[in-house]
């Protein structure tokens, strides 16, 4: 049985959802142009996740078994639509530029695949400490993609200018290609080869072993 | 035997039906719960681009350089309907409520119009839109109106501010678009919104022929004050942007009551 520091630390860089199961990749292309999106981004889906993880533990001995995805999704699109209600109430402009995306933690894989592959297997407490985890797993590495993208693609941090542009009269000529959502592909891939140079024991066994070329002995 | 029950069709349903309800009542306290506050914000943020068009407000502050809030800049206000087709004002439009966006889709209060007409690919336009005066003691202060175009990918939204001479740009601001961030995205950009400013409208023709161009004319050439930077990298956004002042402030827009208002003043638009 996993210990609950093992449940809430793993998730960050051990078993990270993003960089070891990359799940969530979707969201996380979309929400890191501005790091004030991606805090709030980060902030709903570590509430969605938790309170998820929580609740599928609480009924997972009632629901039965041919349901339980149904009962999920509703469980996960109920908090969804609490948080991106509240959202609306208490920071209106930044609910405008999440728009869709907030709607789009129902479909998240992480919150989906922890309530199916821990909740509904482990007690209340550590269900909520998994989702929280994982949710954080998630978080860091959305701020770390946020940390490149936003001073790279428009010379500011959380709104503040760090790096003068040429438009505002400065140096720096931003690089479109971080405002698009291509970037982030490229950033994630980085972090996870970083990841797995530093942690070896995540590198994947490769499928298949690619066989020796012997045609170019027949061609001499 | 618990394992044989949790899995009857009775149980399914009960907890489907359980589920349901809990989760419903949720959702729908919490929609009507926070209802208000979210119509507030709303309006609020409406108000906001308004007063930012018109220059009114520090595009990153909720207060004015004097330390007035959007409340109370935003009284100096009156919202007025206006039937487009004649420039006439419309009174029995209720103006807080009323969307002349809403209006625009529904074919009972709109008009479909030509391609030559609609160089703003608006397809249809609404027949009563808003426009919202600041009078002065002796005139008319500022004139600020809903516009919207077709830009790159979508629909660009905003308001465009006259000045009291009805025939210069005090502003324009956008609210909600789909331009590509750093190049069409740029139309957000504070400099170059600032650069609205001053620009002419209208010229002895009374057409209105703002352009956006690579390289502004000399400030000697009388063409120089119709004239605004365009924005590198996005022609089609400029286009839009160009097209959709022309076509807003000409006579399948607001022209017919710009027309009204500058001959008969702010009494009778």
């Amino acid at each position: 049985m996993a210990t609950q520091k093992e449940v809430l630390i793993d998730p960050i860089f051990n078993n990270n959802p993003i960089a070891l199961q990359v799940l969530g990749i979707c969201s996380a292309l979309a929400v890191t142009i501005n790091m004030s999106t991606t805090l709030v981004m980060c902030l709903a889906v570590i509430f969605v996740c938790t309170m998820s993880n929580l609740a599928v533990s609480l009924v997972r001995n009632r629901v039965p078994t041919n349901i339980r995805i149904i009962v999920q999704m509703t469980i996960i699109s109920s908090l969804v639509i609490v948080v991106d209600q509240v959202l609306q109430a208490v920071a209106y402009d930044i609910s405008k530029s999440l728009s869709v995306f907030v709607g789009l933690i129902i479909t998240n894989c992480i919150v989906m695949g922890r309530a199916e592959a821990f909740a509904m297997q482990n007690g209340p407490w550590l269900s909520a400490l998994d989702g929280f985890g994982n949710a954080l797993g998630y978080s860091v590495i959305l701020i770390g993609v946020a940390l490149v993208r936003e001073p790279l693609g428009s010379g500011t941090l959380l709104g503040y200018e760090i790096i003068p542009t040429v438009a505002n009269g400065g140096w720096y000529v931003p690089n479109g290609l971080l405002l698009l959502a291509p970037s982030a592909f490229f950033i994630i891939g980085l972090f996870i080869w970083a990841i797995r140079s530093w942690k070896t024991d995540q590198v994947e066994e490769p499928e298949f072993e690619i066989a020796p070329n012997g045609q170019y002995k027949e061609a001499i | 035997m618990a394992k044989l029950d949790k899995d009857s069709l009775a149980n399914t349903f009960l907890i489907a039906v359980f589920l349901c309800l809990v989760c419903s009542i949720v959702v729908s306290s919490m929609a009507v719960a926070l209802k208000p506050i979210q119509q507030l914000n709303k309006e609020l943020d409406q108000k906001k681009n308004i007063l930012r068009a018109a220059g009114m407000l520090p595009a990153d502050q909720d207060v004015s350089a004097d330390g007035r809030s959007i409340e109370e800049l935003f009284a100096e206000f009156t919202v007025r309907a206006v039937d487009l087709q004649t420039g006439e004002y419309v009174d029995d439009v209720d103006v807080v409520t009323y969307d002349p966006i809403r209006a625009a889709k529904d074919s009972s209060t709109s008009v479909a119009l030509s391609p030559e007409e609609d160089i703003a690919t608006l397809r249809r336009r609404e027949n009563v839109s808003l426009v919202y005066l600041k009078a002065t003691a002796t005139g008319i202060d500022k004139v600020v109106m809903p516009v919207r175009g077709y830009g790159l990918w979508g629909t660009l939204y905003g308001y465009l501010a006259l000045d009291g001479d009805l025939n210069t740009i005090a502003g324009l601001g956008f609210y909600q678009h789909k331009e590509t961030p750093g190049l069409g995205g740029e139309v957000d950009n504070s400099k170059w919104k600032a650069s609205w400013q001053g620009v002419r409208l209208f010229n002895d023709m009374g057409q209105p022929q703002v352009k956006l161009v690579k390289q502004r004319s000399a400030s000697t050439n009388p063409a120089a004050s119709y004239e605004v930077d365009a924005l590198s990298g996005a022609t089609f956004t400029t286009k839009g942007v160009e097209n959709m002042v022309n076509y807003w402030t000409g006579d399948d827009g607001f022209g017919a009551y710009l027309k009204r208002l500058r001959s008969n003043g702010l009494a009778q638009g």
